[in-house]
């Protein structure tokens, strides 16, 4: 099988953010590989060792320093990597148009994984502009995946635990939610191989991508900082329980 | 802008009031409303959209058959076939757990531009505000293009009522079912017996303060007395006290309740990007130092397992 999973290079989750000019990001803070498309990765090293012969391609649509993310992917198993290099920030309809044009050239793809959102921007809708630009069926927050019969049999989580099971005909499209694995920790071995896989670099206007019918941009950006002001709730447990009970009904009043 | 379609989601036969409150938003900024309603229309459902500002109420029929019916990619279609034959140019659901998996399939399909997880919207401008970098950023988000789709938050606003009259119109979708998407199971365990953690009102949530599986239960216990839905950190998820489904945070759900209540939580930055917008936060913890007590409403400092009985006890 040809194995395509898409990695995107993020801020990690636990830096500070710091906003510039109320429009983008401070970006000189640590970026990693989106923590959801670190089990893409896995679930592609998974199948890759269930059809012996697959190859695992790792595609990724960023910058130049995006190459670090690449080589992640690489150090937990991607065979070789795509980096689609710009400087541009890109909205998810033009995105997908990037990464499904390197698939295309690069292809034929047998699946296409990715995670189930993006931890920047929280899309959760390139999976499924890919799968609409091949005119693949796409299924989202996958927790377990099988190949029987030519099929993906995919079972995926809505909240509350409840679950879905599809029968995908191949190729397809397959978002990965975190029950899917536990991400492959790299060894340092892992990481020396790695360095030596190939990464590819292309360009938008070689990629031909085309113009999206409509956009999505960023006109500015406020830091989320709710500073609430705590107040002190003391006293016996039952005292302290008595207050919390009195919020609910008078102040929050949820409780009847 | 010149109609606005927005997807209902129905519950025991009502309406969701995080539904009527996206009417409500909706409302603000477009003049008539669309309803798209698919799993069948009762007199309650319409007289409760009606109270709500809705004009029109479509009838999406679907295929009886529940595999036909509930294949997301069925619906996503269906929503789609209405968009375009309602000339609807703009489409609004919640993000919700089903949300999330409808509208960026309606996006796609329609080659739109879509936001997900919005606090506020301009269906005029096409403006909208969503949070991102796991809720430490408000990002105001301009769409364009000639349909635009987004995905609302569910509790982001109140339902206020604003009586109209309304029609209702039935559109069969006559689409082929998808060959290379079946539905072969689901389970339909909703929100019987326990509240859906995005949905509810208050949620109380446990952390590695609760110790272990068994002292768990009592989370579970006082949830089902409060009428609140059980919440937990990534420790008692990882530790196997509770399912997936019950976390609360970046990984894990992102929830706007009335009032949530920590109990044994430190209140990491990961925790926070979950519930950081909750109207009212309660903060049950013996360590007065712990990083949530300084951004609560009411600092409980205590032992959970002293207060959280006598919560049980006085209800
Ligand atoms: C990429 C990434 C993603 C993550 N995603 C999430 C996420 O989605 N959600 C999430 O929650 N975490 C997430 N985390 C983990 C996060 O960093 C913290 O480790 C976690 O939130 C801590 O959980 P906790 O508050 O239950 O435990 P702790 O931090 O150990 O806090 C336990 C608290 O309980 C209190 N306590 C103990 N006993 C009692 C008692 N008897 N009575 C009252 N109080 C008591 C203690 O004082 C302490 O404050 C993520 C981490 C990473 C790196
Ligand atoms: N720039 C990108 N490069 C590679 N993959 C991406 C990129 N943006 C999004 N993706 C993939 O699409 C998934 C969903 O992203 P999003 O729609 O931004 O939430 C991510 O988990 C990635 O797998």
């Amino acid at each position: 099988m040809q194995i395509y999973v898409c990695v995107k290079h993020v801020p990690d989750s636990a830096a500070n953010i710091h906003i510039v000019d109320n429009l983008k990001i401070e970006e000189s803070v640590p970026f990693l590989l989106n923590p959801y498309d670190e089990h893409a990765v896995t679930e592609a090293v998974v199948l890759k060792n269930q059809v012996p012969g697959s190859e695992i391609i790792a595609v990724c649509l960023g910058k130049k320093d995006a190459e670090s993310t690449l080589r992640s992917a690489l150090a937990m198993g991607a065979d070789r990597g795509l980096l689609v290099e710009t400087e541009k920030v890109c909205d998810s309809m033009t995105t997908a148009r990037a990464l499904h044009a390197a698939i295309v050239k690069d292809g034929p793809a047998d699946m296409i994984l990715t995670g189930k959102e993006s931890i920047d921007n929280e899309g959760m809708q390139t999976q499924f502009r890919i799968g609409a630009l091949f005119d693949f069926p796409v299924v989202t927050n996958a927790v377990s995946l099988d190949i029987k019969n030519g099929n993906a049999i995919v079972t995926c989580e809505l909240a509350g635990g409840r679950t879905r099971t599809f029968d995908l005909s191949l190729p397809c499209v397959i978002g990965a939610g975190r029950g899917l694995n536990t991400p492959i920790y790299p060894t340092f071995p892992d990481v020396v191989k790695s360095r030596k896989k190939p990464i590819e670099t292309l360009t938008l206007p070689e990629l031909n991508v085309p113009a999206a019918p409509g956009s999505a941009k960023i006109v500015s950006m406020t830091p989320l900082v709710q500073k609430r002001h705590p107040r002190k709730i003391t006293g016996t447990p039952s005292a302290q329980a008595a207050e919390i009970i009195r919020i609910l009904k008078q102040e929050a009043k949820v409780l009847s | 802008m010149k109609q606005a379609g927005i997807v209902i989601e129905v519950e025991h036969n009502q309406v969701k009031e995080t539904s009527l409150g996206m009417i409500t938003l909706a409302g603000r900024t477009a003049e008539s409303l669309t309803a798209l309603v698919m799993d069948g229309i009762t007199r309650e459902i319409t007289d409760q959209l009606a109270a709500h500002g809705v004009h029109t109420i479509v009838d999406l029929v679907l295929p009886d058959a529940p595999e036909i019916r509930l294949n997301p990619a069925v619906r996503a279609a269906a929503v789609v076939h209405a968009a375009r034959e309602l000339t609807l140019d703009r489409v609004l659901g919640l993000s919700s757990p089903e949300g999330k998996d409808l509208l960026p399939r309606v996006a796609a399909l329609l080659d739109a531009p879509l936001v997900m997880d919005c606090v506020d919207v301009d269906l005029n401008t096409g403006l909208a505000n969503t949070s991102q970098y796991s809720g430490k950023v408000m990002a105001q988000i301009q769409l364009t293009g000639e349909t635009l789709v987004f995905g609302v938050r569910p509790n982001a606003v109140p339902p206020e009522p604003r009586p109209v009259q309304a029609k209702t119109v039935v559109l069969t979708d006559n689409e082929a079912v998808p060959e290379n998407i079946t539905l072969r199971s689901w389970d339909n365990k909703d929100s019987e017996g326990r509240q859906s953690l995005v949905e509810a009102d208050i949620i109380i949530a446990g952390g590695r303060g609760l110790k272990n599986k068994d002292n768990f239960s009592l989370i579970i216990d006082c949830a089902e007395k409060l009428n609140a839905a059980p919440g937990a950190s990534r420790v008692a998820v990882d530790e196997g006290w509770v399912p997936y489904a019950f976390q609360v945070g970046q990984t894990g759900e992102k929830v706007s309740p009335q009032v949530y209540i920590a109990c044994g939580i430190s209140g990491s930055i990961q925790h926070f990007a979950g519930m950081k917008t909750a109207k009212m936060i309660i903060a049950v913890n013996r360590d007065e130092n712990a990083a949530i007590m300084a951004n609560c409403d009411y600092q409980v400092p205590g032992d959970l397992f002293d207060i959280l009985p006598e919560i049980m006890k006085q209800l």
